[in-house]
């Protein structure tokens, strides 16, 4: 709502109070639900589907959801067929005609950012690969950036009554969030060229931001828990290729990278695998969380 | 008008009604404005930037249409004959009955799906199955589906499994046992589909609520026949939400209806003589009740999962049986069957369930010549055809599935014993399976 209709409203003592209802948004993962938050504030009445504890790769279309899908003004994804499990399905369950494919109510984020390792062939047995390249792309702050910038043109289109208070909120968000990066990007100079090990192809745009070397990643691909076999032979890689931490994400079973921890001595950083937005935290504590973390092993 | 055109229009009223115009501290949106027109620019290099890379984020880069092929076969073991089998009260029709004895082909299917357009939704699935030594291929769905018309609504048509029951819509390469549960095999044959429309409503509320109708040719079992207009029909509503995070649950009634019935009863063989089949001409209501319930801890359903899945039906024919004996012989038929199940499974490891399910029937069916009813089947001696069934599975991956169950089956007066091992293997894209 405007300034003008909020004053308006107030002024007249009108039953406008149902005019108030805000902008129903649905996010795919929490991470989306923050930055909703941050350029839509009051303005949007938001739901994640998912939290920070859930593999987005593996939801159920349960009926909560449906429900949910059913009177969202706005679906926010990361696309890139992470969510081609269950959000198809979902969205078609919903009926929802304004944010179905190619309307202004269906945002998905990797269409705005340049993909990270696409494939170049596609193979049931390369695993759960996306044909569209990495889909975690939320973990680079350069992305969330961009992403934020389309968001907000996003917002006003739907909801242009609103866009003075759009525009006020996001120009404060990006020039604080570059402030932000510029920060990290000082903070972990120390851990530029750094080798790491991954259990999941998750972290691909958070090495790609800070120089960080790949060394290894467990799952031998992606979506398929790593054999006995497979990590001995990352143990006898890492003997000539020494890396300083291996990097596990948080809603994965820990039980590999603890194995491959106690035979090498590589630390484990356990990074949270997105925004605990249930849980009151924001986009800009997560990212400083993860920063800390990681160059938390570099002193 | 949606939601949004509406609070647009009121807060236009809100405007109008007034003719006042308020402005803004003019410092702060310039402020504001000058930020903008910045990043605007930025943004818009980005796009160019965007358009002259290669792009795919986000775009369907897959097969169209995606085709996934079930492999399904098994191994099967019994105590008594195979062909003995039946379950007193209720006639056999449809797909029921037990798979060959030793190995099989069981259920192979061929699915097409896709997108259409922006407005339609479709898919195709063929059926491959043995009986007696003869391939069946058989059209098991072949539906569109509306994704565009909004407010909730949802219209399919064309062949599809009925949205009765819970488990009916499952393809039975998703049931959680080999074989379906007494009551579907008792009513419906396994499983019912037809040729018609469905038409579904889902409610703007928090908690989930779905109602739907459903019409149909009518020529499928358990209806039949010849039909100018709508043969069979249902109703359904679903209603369903979460209790926190790790908690799940769905609840639906369903309710059948078919006038005018001619449902073929299959053969029902008597050693060394012609078979008589039985035909059933009347009127026919089912009525269904069923709950779900699923837990999978911080709702990580891959990794662990527990299912709790109820369902009751209840069926009452009124209308005659002939048997086509020499010379013809028949009866009245005034028949109530009902039945329930209640299974549940237990992922306890990702690569491992185990599960568990018993089955009930009841009947009381009545006629003018019992003896006739005798030879359909329809009565039970007072038998309550009864089963309690244990499997366990190994699931190497989202797309392999090899399982062992135990049946012990008291569906007709002499107790048997089946074993099934059975393989599922879906090649292609494989779509998500509802809830």
């Amino acid at each position: 709502m405007s300034l003008q209709t909020s004053f308006l409203c107030i002024s007249l003592l009108l039953p406008c109070v149902q005019v108030q209802a805000a902008i129903n948004v649905f996010t795919c993962e929490p991470e989306w639900a923050a930055l909703a938050k941050e350029l839509g504030g009051d303005q949007l009445d938001i739901y994640s589907a998912t939290t920070a504890l859930q593999d987005p790769h593996h939801i159920q279309a349960r009926p909560s959801l449906i429900a949910k899908a059913r009177k969202a003004d706005l679906l926010i994804c990361a696309g890139a067929e992470l969510e081609t499990g269950w959000l198809p399905l979902l969205m078609r369950k919903a009926g929802n005609a304004r944010i179905r494919a190619g309307q202004a109510g269906h945002f998905l984020a990797a269409e705005h950012i340049d993909m990270l390792e696409v494939p170049e062939k596609l193979d049931r047995s390369l695993g759960d690969v996306h044909a569209s390249g990495n889909p975690h792309v939320h973990t680079d702050p350069r992305n969330i950036s961009r992403i934020a910038g389309q968001l907000y043109k996003r917002l006003v289109g739907i909801d242009p009554d609103n866009t003075d208070i759009y525009s006020k909120r996001y120009s404060i968000f990006e020039r604080e969030w570059q402030d932000a990066i510029n920060v990290w990007n000082n903070q972990a100079a120390a851990v530029n060229g750094v080798n790491v090990v991954v259990h999941h192809d998750y972290w691909s745009y958070l090495i790609d931001w800070l120089g960080l070397v790949k060394v290894a990643t467990l799952e031998p691909v992606p979506g398929v828990a790593p054999s006995t076999g497979h990590l001995s032979q990352i143990k006898q890689l890492l003997n000539t290729q020494p890396a300083t931490m291996i990097i596990d994400t948080s809603y994965m079973n820990d039980r590999p990278v603890q194995w491959l921890s106690k035979q090498t001595g590589i630390p484990v950083v356990a990074l949270p695998a997105t925004v605990d937005y249930q849980g009151g935290e924001s986009l800009y504590d997560w990212f400083k969380h993860i920063v800390d973390l990681i160059t938390g092993q570099v002193e | 008008m949606n939601s949004l055109e509406f609070r647009t229009a009121l807060a236009y009223a809100c405007a109008f009604s007034l003719s006042v115009t308020v402005t803004h501290s003019s410092a702060e949106t310039d402020d504001v404005g000058r930020t903008l027109e910045e990043y605007d620019k930025r943004l818009q290099s980005l796009e160019q930037r965007d358009a002259q890379s290669v792009n795919t984020g986000g775009t369907d880069a897959t097969f169209n249409p995606a085709i996934s092929i079930i492999l399904d076969g098994v191994f099967a073991s019994y105590k008594n004959d195979p062909g003995e089998y039946n379950l007193p009260g209720y006639a056999l029709g449809g797909e029921a009955g037990l798979s060959p004895e030793g190995f099989s082909l069981g259920h192979s299917e061929i699915i097409f799906s896709s997108n259409i357009d922006d407005k339609f939704f479709g898919r195709f699935t063929l059926a491959i199955a043995e009986h007696d030594n003869e391939i069946e291929v058989e059209v098991e769905e072949a539906f569109f589906e509306t994704l565009a018309l909004g407010g909730g609504f949802n219209l399919r048509g064309g062949r599809f499994y009925s949205a009765i029951g819970y488990q009916n819509q499952q393809h039975r390469h998703a049931w959680d046992f080999h074989d379906a549960p007494l009551i579907y095999r008792g009513l419906f044959g396994d499983q019912y589909f037809d040729d018609g429309i469905r038409l579904s409503y889902i409610t703007p509320t928090d908690i989930f609520v779905e109602f739907g109708a459903e019409a149909f040719a009518g020529k499928q079992y358990p209806a039949g026949g010849e039909n100018g207009g709508v043969g069979s029909w249902t109703a359904f509503t679903n209603t369903g939400g979460d209790i926190g995070i790790s908690h799940s649950w769905q609840a639906g009634l369903s309710y059948w209806s078919a006038d005018d019935v001619e449902r073929e009863y299959g053969g029902h063989a008597h050693t060394a003589t012609a078979p008589e089949v039985p035909l059933f001409t009347g009127d026919s209501r089912i009525y269904g009740a069923n709950a779900i319930y699923k837990w999978a801890p911080q709702g990580n359903y891959r990794e662990k999962n527990v299912k709790i899945q109820f369902e009751y039906f209840n069926r009452d024919d009124t209308g005659d049986i002939l048997l086509n004996s020499m010379p013809p012989e028949a009866s009245t038929l005034d028949s109530r069957q009902n039945g329930w199940y209640l299974q549940g499974t237990w992922k306890f490891m990702r690569h491992w369930q185990a599960g568990i399910r018993y089955d009930l029937l009841d009947s009381d069916n009545a006629g003018s010549d019992m003896s006739v009813l005798d030879e359909a089947g329809l009565v039970n001696y007072g038998h309550t055809p009864e089963r309690v069934s244990v499997m366990a599975e190994w699931l190497p991956s989202e797309y392999s599935r090899i399982r062992l169950q135990y049946n012990r089956d008291d569906s007709y007066q002499v107790p048997d014993d089946q074993v099934h091992i059975q393989y599922t293997f879906s090649m292609g894209a494989h779509g998500a399976h509802a809830f």
